[in-house]
C-alpha cells in the first residue's frame, strides 16, 4: 500500500510536468493548428536564462520563494522574446504557404536551437540553482510529500486555470478564437491578426519558460538536448488529451506521466517506454480525437 | 530580384560546403592522428577529458622532435555521443584525412560503432577506456588501453563482499548503453558466485531524468547497496532521488562515475558512492605523478580518468610510431601488439593476446568534487 501511494505520488508529479509543457502545445495548437516543435527547444532556452540569471546575480545556492519569483521571470522573459523572434523570423513569412512547410520549419527551428544551444552553451549538462527548499509537508501513510511534488502540481493547475481564463473570459481571448476559427474573416471583422498570433506564442513560451524552471528545480542537471525527451513526451500528451483543448493537456500529462510510473512499478522498467505508448495507442484507438477533444468532420 | 540574393546566399553557401570539405591537403612531413570523442553531448565530458589527455601526450612528442623527424597532427572530430556520428566521423578521419590510426571513443556503444570500419579500413584503432568486451572482439586491429567490463564487474562484486559486506544488492542500469548492461550482468555473475543475492534489477533510458519509479520499487527490497553502472549525469540525478526517497544504501558504480560534474549535478547525495576507476589522483606510481604534473601545467586543473586514459592510449601510440622507419598499417598494428610493460599514467600497461591491457582497477569513494582512493585490486 506504501509503495502504491509512493508509485502514485511520483506517477503525478511526473505528469503534471509533462502536463505543464503540453499546455504550450495545446494551446498554439488551439489557435493556429500549428504544432510548434520547437516549444520543447524554447524551453531549453528558458532553463539557461535561469541559470544565467542566478549565476549573475548570485542566486545559484540560495533557495526561496523570492529566488522562485526572479528565475521565473527571466526564464519567461527570455521564452518569450525568443518565441516572438522565432515567430516573426520563421513562421511569419510561411503563414501563406502550406502547413506542411510551417511544420517542416518549426522542426528546423529546433533542431537550429539545439544546436545553438550546443555551441553558445557548451554541450556538458549544467548544475540548475536551487529553487526551493524541499521539505517535506505532510506525511500520508509512510509517504512524504514534499515541496517540489505541490509546487509543481499547483502551478500547473493554476496555469490552466489562468489560460482557460484567458481564451474564454476576456477580449484578447475572443479574438484568439476568432483567428483560430477563421483567420481571414477575423482580419476583415478587425481583429489584428498578427498581434493576435504573436500573443499566443507569447503566453505559449511563458508556460515554457515556467516548466523550465520547475524541471530545472526537479531534476536539477540541464543541458541543450534537455528539451527533446520532454518535449516528445508532452506532445504526446496534449494528442492524448485532445490537442486544443487546455484541460485535456493537463489530463493528457497526468495519465501519462502515471502510466509510466505503474508500468516501471508493476511490469517492467526496460519496457517502459513500449508499454506506456502503447496504452497510449490504445486510448487514442477508441477516441482518435483525444480524450476532451472535439471530434471535426473534415470538410473535403 | 528580392529571391535572386536568397538564392545567391544558398548557391554560395552550398559550393563553399562542396570546396571545404572535398580535399585536405596532404603534407608528408606530417602523420596524422585521428581522435573521435564526445565533445559535445549529455557526456561531453568524456570526450573533452580524453581529447585534453591525448593533446598532452601529442604535444610532449612533437616538443621532443616528434617521430623520426615528422611531426604529428591530431584531428578530433565529435561524434556528439551518438553512434551513427561515430561511424560517420571515423569514415571520415579515414578516407579523407587519411589517419595513420584512429584514438578513440569512451563509450562502448560508439566504439563498437566504429570498429568495424577501422578493421575493414585495416587502420589500428585504439579506444582509451572502452570497457566492454565485445570491443576488442571487432577484429586484430583494435585494441584497447584500459581494463574490460569482466574485471571491472568483478572487482565491484569483491568489493561489496568484502569491503560493504553486503549480502542483498539492487541493480540499476541503463538498458540503451552496452557499457551499463556488461557491467551489470558481470557483477550480478560474481557477486552470486560470492554467495549474494540480486534483490531487484531495474533499468532506465538513455535520456531519462525521472527514476523514482525504479527507486521506490528497489526501496521496497531493501538493498545493502545499489548497483548503478551508469554515467555520470544520470547518475547524480539517480544519486538525489534516491536520497529524497530514503533509501540510505551506497551507491557503487564504475568508471562512467569518473567527472567532475557527478558531484556538482548529485551534490552531497553521491557523497560516499563507490567506483572502480583507471586510476586515482592519490597514486603514488612515478608515471602517474609525472602525468599529473604536466596536465596540471598544460590546462590548470586536475585531470580525470580518462584523461590519464587518454593520455596512455596516445603515449602507446606513439611509442610504436617510433619504432618503425617507415608506417605500414600493418607494421602500426604489430607494434602496438607488441607493447609490454609500458609505463603509462594509468599503470603498467601489457597488451594481452585479446588486444586488452592488462592492467589493475582502483575503488575510489566520492567525497565531494574529489575522490578518496580506497584500494586497488590486480587482475
Amino acid at each position: 500500500m506504501q509503495d502504491f501511494l509512493q508509485h502514485l505520488l511520483n506517477g503525478i508529479s511526473l505528469g503534471s510536468i509533462y502536463a505543464l509543457i503540453a499546455l504550450g502545445y495545446t494551446m498554439v495548437y488551439g489557435i493556429l493548428q500549428l504544432i510548434n516543435f520547437a516549444h520543447s527547444d524554447v524551453y531549453m532556452v528558458g532553463a539557461f536564462a535561469a541559470y544565467y540569471v542566478a549565476s549573475l546575480v548570485g542566486l545559484q545556492d540560495s533557495p526561496g520563494f523570492s529566488t522562485l519569483l526572479v528565475l521565473l521571470a527571466a526564464s519567461m522573459v527570455a521564452c518569450s522574446l525568443l518565441a516572438l523572434a522565432i515567430e516573426r523570423l520563421a513562421y511569419r513569412p510561411l503563414r501563406k504557404a502550406p502547413k506542411l512547410n510551417i511544420l517542416i520549419t518549426a522542426i528546423g527551428v529546433s533542431l537550429f536551437l539545439q544546436y545553438f544551444g550546443q555551441a553558445v552553451f557548451g554541450a556538458e549538462p549544467k548544475k540548475f540553482p536551487a529553487v526551493l527548499e524541499n521539505k517535506v509537508l505532510v506525511s500520508v501513510a509512510g509517504v512524504d510529500v514534499k515541496t517540489f511534488d505541490i509546487a509543481v502540481l499547483f502551478i500547473t493547475v493554476v496555469m490552466m486555470l489562468v489560460l482557460n481564463f484567458i481564451i474564454f473570459k476576456t477580449k484578447l481571448g475572443k479574438a484568439m478564437r476568432a483567428v483560430s476559427t477563421n483567420m481571414k474573416v477575423a482580419s476583415m471583422m478587425g481583429v489584428n491578426t498578427d498581434r493576435i498570433i504573436a500573443f499566443t506564442f507569447i503566453v505559449g513560451s511563458s508556460l515554457a519558460g515556467v516548466g523550465s524552471v520547475l524541471v530545472g528545480m526537479k531534476y536539477p542537471s540541464i543541458d541543450p538536448l534537455m528539451g527533446t525527451l520532454f518535449g516528445l513526451k508532452a506532445f504526446v500528451a496534449a494528442v492524448l488529451g485532445g490537442i486544443g483543448s487546455i484541460p485535456g493537456a493537463v489530463l493528457g500529462g497526468i495519465i501519462m506521466g502515471l502510466s509510466e510510473e505503474m508500468v516501471v512499478a508493476y511490469l517492467s522498467s526496460t519496457y517502459r517506454d513500449a508499454l506506456a505508448f502503447g496504452i497510449l495507442i490504445v486510448i487514442l484507438v477508441f477516441k482518435p480525437s483525444g480524450l476532451l477533444g472535439k471530434s471535426q468532420i473534415e470538410k473535403v | 530580384m528580392q529571391m535572386n540574393w536568397k538564392k545567391l546566399i544558398v548557391a554560395s553557401l552550398v559550393s563553399s560546403f562542396a570546396l571545404t570539405s572535398g580535399c585536405t591537403k596532404k603534407n608528408s612531413n606530417e602523420i596524422v592522428v585521428g581522435h573521435f570523442g564526445s565533445m559535445t553531448g549529455s557526456d561531453a565530458t568524456f570526450g573533452q577529458s580524453t581529447d585534453d589527455g591525448i593533446r598532452l601526450a601529442i604535444d610532449q612528442a612533437n616538443a621532443a622532435g616528434g617521430v623520426n623527424g615528422k611531426k604529428i597532427k591530431l584531428i578530433t572530430m565529435d561524434t556528439q555521443g551518438k553512434s551513427e556520428e561515430a561511424a560517420s566521423v571515423v569514415t571520415r578521419l579515414i578516407e579523407q584525412e587519411k589517419v595513420v590510426a584512429v584514438l578513440g571513443e569512451v563509450a562502448s556503444t560508439r566504439s563498437l560503432a566504429a570498429a568495424p570500419i577501422a578493421q575493414a579500413k585495416k587502420i589500428p584503432m585504439i579506444t582509451p577506456s572502452s570497457t566492454n568486451p565485445k570491443v576488442t572482439e571487432v577484429g586484430d586491429y583494435v585494441f584497447r588501453v584500459c581494463f574490460i567490463d569482466p574485471f571491472q564487474g568483478t572487482v565491484m562484486a569483491k568489493f561489496a563482499v568484502e569491503n560493504l559486506k553486503a549480502k542483498k544488492v539492487a541493480i540499476l542500469r541503463e538498458v540503451s548503453s552496452d557499457y551499463s548492461m556488461g557491467l551489470s550482468d558481470f557483477f550480478i555473475a560474481k557477486f552470486k558466485e560470492l554467495g549474494g543475492e540480486i534483490v531487484a534489477d531495474a533499468s532506465y533510458q538513455n535520456q531519462d531524468k525521472d527514476f523514482k519509479a525504479q527507486l521506490t520499487q528497489i526501496k521496497s527490497k531493501n538493498p545493502e547497496a545499489i548497483f548503478v553502472p551508469g554515467y555520470y549525469t544520470q547518475v547524480g540525478l539517480i544519486a538525489r532521488q534516491a536520497r529524497e526517497l530514503g533509501i540510505k544504501a551506497p551507491l557503487m558504480g564504475g568508471d562512467g562515475w569518473d567527472s567532475s560534474k557527478l558531484f556538482e549535478i548529485g551534490g552531497e547525495a553521491v557523497n560516499g558512492g563507490y567506483f572502480s576507476n583507471h586510476y586515482s589522483t592519490d597514486s603514488t606510481d612515478p608515471a602517474a605523478i609525472e602525468f599529473m604534473t604536466k596536465f596540471k601545467a598544460k590546462y590548470n586543473k586536475s585531470p580525470d580518468g580518462l584523461s590519464a586514459a587518454g593520455y596512455d592510449a596516445a603515449q602507446i601510440l606513439v611509442a610504436a610510431l617510433k619504432t618503425l622507419p617507415e608506417i605500414t598499417p600493418s607494421a602500426l598494428r604489430d607494434a602496438i601488439a607488441k607493447t609490454t610493460n609500458f609505463p603509462g599514467a594509468t599503470g603498467n600497461i601489457t597488451i594481452n593476446e585479446q588486444r586488452n591491457a592488462t592492467k589493475s582497477a582502483v575503488v575510489v569513494q566520492v567525497q565531494g568534487p574529489t575522490n578518496k582512493f580506497i584500494t586497488s585490486i590486480a587482475p
